[in-house]
């Protein structure tokens, strides 16, 4: 049997509040399934488990606030006996109809088993409104006399349907958290190139003249496919420093920095970025943007970045010098690329530039190391077509 | 198609690449980018979800006459869309 605890959900959030049961008591898991969805700070986030098995028995509340950490179910192998919550749950018949009995929270923390799994009988009604609010019938707590009605579906109605959207006094505190860590224990360093950019951007528009409005690319993807690609050959800017060891990682989980509206931003990562052509990259990133803005995140997307890129975008500003997040080691900024006067075998002319930072744990590496990053950084975007 | 019904559907294909700004009043001259704090991946989704319930192929170089909700509804009579 294996407790399943609160997984890390990135150096800002130290708990969660526990929203949604995805699977029930029997369901069987595999490694990355959705277990549960859980509130933070940072909206809705899905928690994937880590293992294979069958779910056994669910020890927290919809509602319960859970530190980082702290079990909150157990999980069985594929071969092992069941465990209480599930001996009481097979001689119960329809699946439909099986409603496990989340604690009201008067009582205590973890009632005895047996009660945990229950016949419960659904009005018509109830039926229909879960359907309409999208509620999960099997996470609904029957009222009196074990009946699911209307006022129980209400009740059960999930947290992010009520108030899609993000608290953003949470999230700003989130991030200061982050920060104000990051400032106080990062030794950064800074290093940055202006490089030109026109022969990719050329590229870029001359690609997507001949895609499909679909298929088109932004500039950010061949920026992050270089960026990883180059990170791959600079190991010491692309790991974990926890406990007063850096971690190199092997593979590249690119955090990609998102602002909010309203405020706040927020960093998901593309795992393995460094693999991804940008056909591949492109569908990751809109799919990634798509869920900061109306989806849920993954617990992983928000725990396993090994870098972040920050890319500014059209008229914003020329340059950025970001904060590492903890307890990643180096945060790549990229400006606002415009045309600019530009030098070229003695004759100014006019080119599309970009100014790319990089700030670097000082504990980790120093600024030569950084500085070859932006020059193979920049060999790679001379060469868009192999990229 | 009347000019408000063009309106309806360019707002429509924002609403749906960008489904937080779900009630906010939309200004007819003012960029999106400006109001919404919309970002180069969020206008790419809009020419895309344009792009699918018009059938009209927007060139990347138009991009910047849809940038308004006045452009985009003038963009999309010029293309004879909705006649």
């Amino acid at each position: 049997m294996i407790e399943f605890r609160m997984p890390s959900l990135g150096a800002d959030m130290e708990a969660a509040t526990l929203v949604e049961w995805v699977k029930k008591p029997g369901d069987r898991l595999k490694r990355g399934d959705v277990i549960a969805v859980v509130e933070t700070q940072k909206g809705a986030i899905e928690i994937e488990v880590f293992n294979d098995g069958v779910l056994d028995e669910i020890l927290t509340n919809i509602g319960e606030k859970v530190p980082v950490g702290r079990a909150i179910a157990t999980i069985r192998g594929m071969d092992e006996a069941l465990g209480p919550a599930l001996r009481a749950a097979v001689p119960v018949a329809a699946p439909e109809k099986i409603a496990p009995v989340t604690a009201p929270p008067e009582e205590a923390a973890r009632p005895p088993p047996e009660t945990r799994v229950v016949q419960a009988q659904i009005t018509p009604a109830a039926r229909r409104r879960a359907q309409e609010l999208g509620v999960d019938l099997a996470a609904v707590k029957p009222g009196l006399g074990g009946v699911v009605g209307l006022d129980q579906v209400e009740a059960a109605r999930p947290v992010t349907k009520e108030r899609p959207g993000i608290l953003f006094d949470e999230m700003r505190n989130a991030i200061a958290a982050a920060m104000a860590r990051s400032h106080r224990e990062i030794p950064h360093y800074y290093v940055a190139s202006t490089i030109d950019v026109s022969r990719l951007m050329d590229w870029l528009e001359a690609e997507n003249s001949r895609r499909s409005v679909p298929a088109r690319l932004i500039c950010a993807v061949p920026l992050m496919r270089a960026a990883a690609l180059a990170l791959k050959e600079t190991p010491e800017l692309n790991g974990h420093y926890e406990e007063g060891r850096f971690e190199p990682a092997g593979r590249v989980n690119m955090g990609v920095a998102v602002a909010m509206r309203g405020g706040g931003l927020i960093a998901p990562a593309i795992l393995e970025a460094e693999i991804l052509d940008m056909d591949e990259l492109m569908e990751r990133l809109r799919d990634l943007v798509a869920r900061v803005r109306g989806g849920r995140l993954r617990s992983s997307e928000l725990s396993q970045g090994t870098v972040t890129f920050s890319n500014l975008g059209e008229e914003t500003a020329d340059s950025v010098l970001p904060l590492i997040y903890p307890p990643q080691v180096a945060i790549i900024g990229c400006g606002q690329i415009a045309e600019r006067p530009w030098a070229d075998h003695g004759a100014v002319v006019v080119r599309r530039t970009l100014t790319v930072s990089v700030a670097g744990d000082h504990r980790v590496s120093d600024g030569r190391r950084a500085a070859q990053f932006l020059t193979h950084f920049q060999q790679l975007l001379h060469n868009p077509e192999k990229l | 198609m009347t000019d408000a019904e063009l309106a309806e559907l360019v707002k429509s294909a924002l609403l749906k690449v960008a489904p937080d700004l779900a009630g906010e009043e939309f200004a007819a001259e003012k960029r999106f980018r400006d109001q919404f704090e919309v970002d180069s991946m969020d206008l790419l989704n809009f020419m895309i979800e344009l792009h699918r319930t018009t059938g009209i192929d927007i060139p990347e170089r138009d991009y910047p006459k849809l940038e308004t909700l006045a452009g985009c509804v003038a963009y999309l009579k010029t293309k004879g869309f909705g006649k």
